[in-house]
């Protein structure tokens, strides 16, 4: 996927417009080597800026947000069999989850790939 | 070793920050708790102090004692706490540092892959507290785990077991349900009317504080499955010897008091308490992991792993807030397990059963009638024909213990009492025993 098409949370998770999530290239680099995805459960009810999955790397343990709120519709079961595509395609192969998404508009709020890497910039996280 | 502040030191640290003295840091605090006067006898001197130790060691002084029910007395071979007790493992808190502490490490570990070949497990931790904290962490991890509310506690776990459970759980939002067991044993019928949606688990204890043998624990293991909650089951390392360990019924979660294998009885502790699960459960383990590597030059190490679980790297996220184990007590039942390895634990099992089987049988003669008949292992209860605490009374004046009487956890069962027999009572012992019982009843 294009970053430019992705939108992004303050939280660096980024979503597409069917709903699918994962976490920002700059997210990766800075957790560094992702060891561990805790999915949710595909059903599961989610509420925007809610705790979802956890991703676990050499350094910690992070809680993944969902962006949005919705319904968990799929999980990328891949990554828990190799968690280091997370690294190496943070918008491919390293997806998360998908949320079939309650309404758009959540995510037209969220920032788009120019603004978040601003923010990443003037923030420092 | 550890080095005290000296007075400049202390001075400089009050400086630093700006207080005046040492007080001046206390003046939140109410002033009754600041200092409280503590009616103390005089200090004696070392030789004094020593004579007065050994007249009250004298006082304790038993010639026999047949209580159980979650502590249990076992022979402990000289060799046990001779190699633990060296100057190399015994320190006041346990070195993790894997630059500094492979020989700790490698204890650990050895000790994890026993557990969780004993348990019938994939992946055990370090260590808990002791048995009974071991049963309470794992209904935490069970609530976390399937996001659910409700733990199932038959009425045959061990009582004290189920007040940790209770102060554990207490802001845990759970609810914490007993079911009752009028033969002595959980049945699948009574667990089948217990188990609802919300059910995170189900804790048995197998042999169980009546000294049965959960004997529908297949069943039991199969509905909680079926409902969608988990297995947790507490044993009795010892009689692992002999009856299925909880990996063999399905258990999720096995925990058990480590105090029979070479655990003084020490009025209480320190124990160990020995937690072991599945391998998908083991993110949400509590407590501290050993893992075996490689080092930068590729020789077998050990280090501390999965530490992400860990309150010091996920603060309120953390599985629990236990971020150490009983090194010291886990290191003498890795070596008493060592020392019997599969065969010797086989034996000392069967020598339980056995004798316990006999004096059961005897008091059976005499009147003493079984409260369940259900198959058991080395501990079992029965009615006696005159009172538990008349029994206790005038068997103390002979130095001997009866075993527990249940009234004060049973009121159902007041007139029974619950007897352990382990491999160190002789037959010489146990008919002694029976003889001051005839004269008790006569």
């Amino acid at each position: 996927m294009n970053p430019n098409d992705l939108r992004f949370t303050k939280s660096h998770e980024w979503i597409a417009a069917d709903g699918t999530v994962g976490i920002s290239d700059h997210a990766q680099h800075e957790i560094t080597d992702v060891v561990f995805v805790e999915l949710p459960k595909t059903g599961k009810e989610v509420k925007a800026e809610g705790a979802t999955c956890v991703v676990e790397s050499v350094k910690a343990a992070f809680d993944i947000y969902a962006p949005v709120s919705g319904t968990v519709e799929a999980v990328n079961n891949e990554v828990t069999g190799n968690p280091a595509i997370v690294n190496q395609s943070p918008y491919e192969k390293g997806w998360l989850f998908k949320i079939k998404m309650t309404s758009d508009a959540e995510r037209h709020k969220l920032m788009s790939h120019d603004q978040y890497k601003e923010f990443v910039k003037t923030a420092k996280h | 070793m550890f080095v005290p502040h000296t007075e400049e030191q202390k001075k400089e640290m009050l400086r630093t920050i700006g207080v005046k003295n040492f007080d001046d840091l206390l003046e939140g605090l109410p002033k009754e708790l600041l200092r409280p006067a503590m009616d103390l006898p005089k200090s004696l001197s070392e030789m004094e102090l020593v004579r007065h130790m050994d007249e009250l060691a004298r006082r304790d002084h038993l010639a026999q004692s047949y209580l159980g029910a979650g502590a249990y007395e076992h022979f402990v071979p000289t060799s046990v706490w001779a190699l633990a007790l060296r100057g190399e493992f015994s320190t006041a808190y346990t070195p993790y540092q894997p630059e500094a502490s492979q020989g700790t490490l490698q204890s650990i570990f050895e000790f994890q892959t026993m557990v969780c070949e004993l348990l019938g497990m994939d992946a055990a931790n370090a260590s808990m507290y002791d048995g009974a904290s071991a049963a309470a962490e794992a209904c935490l991890m069970a609530l976390k785990h399937t996001g659910r509310t409700q733990i199932l506690v038959p009425e045959t776990v061990q009582p004290q077991y189920r007040r940790v459970i209770e102060t554990y759980l207490a802001h845990a939002g759970a609810k914490i349900v007993s079911i009752p067991c009028p033969q002595g044993i959980l049945e699948a019928s009574a667990l089948k009317k217990a188990l609802g949606a919300d059910t995170a688990a189900v804790l048995v204890q197998n042999p169980n504080f009546f000294g049965c043998l959960e004997t529908e624990v297949h069943d039991v293991s199969r509905l909680v499955h079926e409902a969608g909650g988990l297995l947790i089951a507490s044993s009795y390392p010892v009689a692992l010897g002999l009856v299925a360990a909880p990996g063999e019924y399905g258990a999720d979660i096995a925990v058990a008091e480590g105090q029979p294998l070479g655990l003084p009885l020490g009025y209480g502790g320190p124990y160990v308490g020995l937690f072991a699960c599945k391998k998908e459960l083991i993110r949400k383990m509590p407590g501290r992991v050993v893992g075996q590597t490689v080092d930068l030059e590729g020789r077998r190490a050990f280090v501390l792993t999965l530490q992400a679980r860990e309150q010091h790297i996920r603060r309120e996220k953390a599985t629990s807030n236990i971020c150490t184990n009983q090194a010291l007590c886990a290191l003498a039942s890795t070596i008493h397990m060592s020392l019997l390895g599969k065969e010797g634990l086989r034996r000392l099992a069967d020598l339980n059963f056995q004798k316990a089987h006999y004096l059961q049988g005897e008091l059976k003669k005499r009147g003493f009638t079984p409260l369940f008949d259900k198959p058991f292992f080395n501990e079992f209860a029965v009615k006696c024909p005159v009172s538990p605490a008349t029994i206790q009374e005038k068997l103390s004046r002979e130095r001997v213990l009866p075993g527990l009487p249940l009234g004060e956890y049973y009121p159902a069962h007041k007139d029974a009492l619950l007897l352990c027999v382990t491999e160190i009572k002789t037959r010489g012992d146990m008919d002694s025993f029976i003889g001051m019982l005839e004269n008790v009843c006569r």
